[in-house]
């Protein structure tokens, strides 16, 4: 059992229609160090707490994107900056970039994937000589549904986006995300790949990568279950052997593949 | 301490003697909770003396099936697992875990619930249930976070075991070795001999306090007769165990038969009620529930026990996971004699049969793993064939 | 080249893959072209060397809607290898495209005449459709939509 900490909301950004980006900032003393691809409990007063993967990390202090689809997300969406909320973390596994190192990089987000993905993208970027070609592969619904457009980031990661459907206006490319693997430029026995998405989005895109020649051990992906507590105490965020809170949620392939395969495990 | 200090520490107690242990344990501070009789089951409850212990009274168990039971011979602890487990008070049903109060200004603070917990003191905690409490202090205290509501009050408690000496139709503790004689973990550890030299309890101390209570004692020193007594009626238990578990790797068991038909068969019997995982004295499985009082102002996080057959238990913003009764049956088992061992390091099932005794239908666990290991014995058998 | 090493050519053996590009001749589409549409005589296909062309179904009162799009190495065009030989789609060029274009009659009839060949080249179109069927499919499931379907 954890107590959450009170951070202070200090900047709020809508993404999309139904997507917003709060910024916090400890009241107090500060969680330990979040690592990209770990996730946190955000406490909404009185309403409960959702797990969210951090989006970045600055310092002590903790973005998080939220998705309303439930009474905490939506709680979360809408906090005014200067309110606060309660964080609990840092919980679970992280991407561990650095075993990535002297490899080529795709990583792969779906939807809201791409929020625990970004932290990673940023860290890649800031020590670009350990690592060979960043291939950053985007899927969307629509264009309006697109996260972090225009961050510099995205034009320095040199992004390949494509959408579900699209409208009159989109330029860019449609279809699913799988796609873009094809057009991607890395070396499959000397890359690492890094996937977060809806599970049949990661696993279509990791058996692609397989496909490719993609090492099956140098793919992590980020995994979804219900969770409560965070520590591993509640039982509900089980996937067979794993804990997900705790052994999850970035999960080798080879490990996750065979659990996923199982219906209803 | 080793075994043979601990065996030469060991001294003989009567009916006397396990009342002036009742005393001194509630003179300590302690609350004792001990096995007593009521509502026509021996229950799990706090005790002031002797008197309340279930002399005289054991229980008939099968599947489906709990009935009290007079003794002739006067037997305290000649009954098996009942209704409850000390989980009851180690990981209570419902605790607060934290509250948290809102300024004008909108800060939020927030203060982990320090409610005092009694000391307790059990008195007759069974060597399966003694298993279940380390198998429960491994999940709940082992990982890199701590559940302090758990380990505030286990961090409290004195265990007083009882060998088992009359084992229930539903036990399988020697399947699951962790009975019927005492493993570690105890304060202090008793074993029940009835004969012709009268009722009396052989008493060994396993730990430091173990020792103080017993040195307090009215007792005196062991003798031979009462050692070989009670060696004799613990082994002796032993062969009698109304239930066993395949002979076979039970982890391996479970994660080759996930696609058994089988797991259709027990599910067209499983009404999902969940009583199994309320009984079983190692499930842990919990679920919150954030309040506010009417102000707005003040809110509380409530922590209850969920059962893991809840439709809701998976549910994600699509629905549940593990929708159908057979994955929800599956997990229950998979989990508590297969993936417990890649999560906690050991098996989440210690034999004390409740779940067996509790299930209003009658599932055996014990029967469903035979059966599942019978179906790959067969479909294994087909491959080679 | 890298829409020789992977795509539609990767998938060929060495040997069918230089067969194949005897019938190949370069062409290029400045942007917006529209190459060819829906329900026309499918009796040409391209291999996308550079650029993007998108794929759109004429709906009428509202542009022509992108289903989806093509790029580097992809095959554009199958439907002249079936019968009746009819585009199914519209396709046009959002930037401007570079591409081997083939004309679909004489690489029929060369499949035709040699099974081997044939064979080699009907699979690597079989196994792009069924690339494109799979992808759509599960772009029907809306995973990035609400949950529950629909928008919130």
């Amino acid at each position: 059992m954890t107590v959450p900490v009170p951070y202070r909301v200090v900047a709020h950004r809508v993404d999309t229609p139904d997507t917003a980006t709060i910024v916090l900032e400890p009241a107090d003393a500060a969680l330990p160090p979040f690592a990209p691809g770990q996730f946190a409990m955000v406490y909404a007063f009185g309403v409960g707490d959702i797990p969210l993967s951090v989006c970045d990390i600055d310092g002590p202090r903790l973005a998080h994107t939220v998705r309303t689809v439930g009474a905490v997300s939506g709680a979360l969406h809408d906090v005014r900056i200067g309110r606060t909320v309660g964080v609990r973390g840092p919980f679970g596994t992280g991407w561990e970039l650095s075993e990535a190192e002297g490899r080529d990089l795709v990583v792969v987000a779906g939807g809201i994937g791409l929020a625990p993905l970004r932290p990673l993208v940023l860290a890649a970027l800031a020590t670009p000589e350990r690592y060979r070609r960043l291939n950053v592969l985007i899927g969307g619904r629509t264009p309006d549904d697109l996260l972090y457009c225009g961050e510099p980031w995205q034009a320095a990661a040199g992004v390949r986006v494509t959408v579900d459907r699209a409208g009159p206006a989109w330029t860019g490319e449609v279809g699913l995300v799988t796609t873009l693997i094809d057009r991607a430029d890395f070396e499959p026995p000397r890359t690492a790949a890094f996937i977060c998405g809806p599970e049949p989005m990661i696993r279509a895109t990791a058996a692609d990568l397989v496909h490719r020649g993609v090492d099956p051990d140098r793919i992590r992906v980020s995994l979804e279950r219900t969770m409560h507590c965070g520590t591993g105490h509640c039982g509900h965020c089980q996937l067979g052997p794993l804990l997900l809170c705790r052994d999850g949620p970035v999960v080798g392939w080879t490990r996750a593949e065979p659990l996923l395969m199982v219906r209803e495990l | 301490m080793t075994g043979c200090e601990r065996d030469s520490a060991d001294a003989v107690i009567d009916k006397d003697g396990m009342d002036a242990l009742i005393t001194i344990l509630a003179a300590r501070g302690r609350t004792v909770v001990g096995p007593t009789v009521r509502d026509g089951a021996i229950i799990l409850a706090e005790i002031s003396g002797g008197a309340e212990l279930p002399y005289g009274w054991g229980v008939e168990l099968e599947a489906g099936r709990y009935r009290l039971v007079a003794r002739d011979d006067g037997a305290a602890f000649a009954h098996s697992a009942g209704p409850q487990s000390w989980k009851t008070f180690l990981h209570p049903p419902r605790v607060r875990e934290w509250s948290a109060d809102r300024d004008a200004d909108g800060t939020i603070v927030v203060t982990a619930d320090d409610t005092p917990v009694p000391a307790y003191a059990f008195l007759g905690v069974r060597p399966c249930d003694l298993r279940a409490i380390a198998v429960q202090d491994r999940v709940l205290t082992g990982g890199r976070y701590g559940d302090s509501a758990y380990r505030r009050r286990r961090d409290g408690a004195f265990l007083v075991a009882v060998e088992c000496t009359e084992p229930g139709a539903t036990c399988f503790c020697v399947s699951m070795e962790t009975g019927p004689a005492v493993g570690p973990g105890y304060d202090l550890a008793l074993t029940e001999v009835l004969d012709g030299d009268g009722h009396r309890f052989l008493v060994r101390a396993g730990s430091g306090e173990g020792a103080a209570v017993l040195a307090e004692l009215p007792s005196r020193a062991a003798d031979s007769a009462t050692r070989s007594a009670a060696r004799d009626r613990v082994a002796e238990a032993a062969d009698r165990m109304g239930r066993t578990m395949p002979l076979v790797d039970l982890r391996t068991l479970m994660r080759e038969t996930l696609d058994a038909e089988r797991w259709n068969d027990v599910t067209s019997r499983c009404l999902t009620c969940g009583n199994c995982t309320m009984v079983c004295p190692t499930c842990f499985c919990t679920t919150v529930e954030d309040v506010t009082d009417l102000t707005g102002d003040h809110a509380e996080r409530w922590r209850h026990w969920e059962s893991c057959f809840d439709r809701d238990f998976t549910h994600v913003p699509t629905g549940p996971v593990r929708d159908s009764p057979r994955s929800r049956y599956r997990q229950w088992a998979t989990h508590k004699l297969g993936t417990w061992y890649d999560q906690f390091g050991s098996s989440g099932c210690v034999g004390c049969g409740r779940c067996i005794v509790w299930c209003p239908v009658g599932i055996d666990i014990t029967e469903e793993a035979h059966a599942l290991n019978r179906e790959r014995g067969r479909s294994t058998a087909q491959e080679a064939g | 080249m890298s829409v020789v090493r992977h795509g539609f050519l990767g998938a060929l053996a060495p040997g069918h893959r230089d067969r194949l590009l005897t019938f190949a001749r370069e062409a290029c589409f400045p942007a917006e072209t529209r190459v060819f549409e829906e329900a026309g005589a499918a009796d040409r296909f391209w291999l996308i060397r550079s650029g993007l062309v998108a794929l759109d179904i004429h709906v009428p009162g509202r542009r022509a809607a992108v289903v989806e799009t093509l790029g580097e190495g992809d095959l554009l065009g199958w439907s002249w290898m079936f019968e009746p030989y009819r585009w199914h789609l519209g396709a046009r060029c959002h930037a401007a495209v570079t591409a081997y274009e083939f004309d679909a009659e004489p690489v029929r009839l060369a499949c035709a005449e040699d099974p081997a060949f044939g064979l080699a080249v009907t699979r690597c179109v079989a196994e792009v459709i069924a690339r494109r069927l799979k992808a759509t499919r599960t772009r029907l499931l809306d995973l990035y939509g609400f949950p529950g379907g629909g928008t919130p």
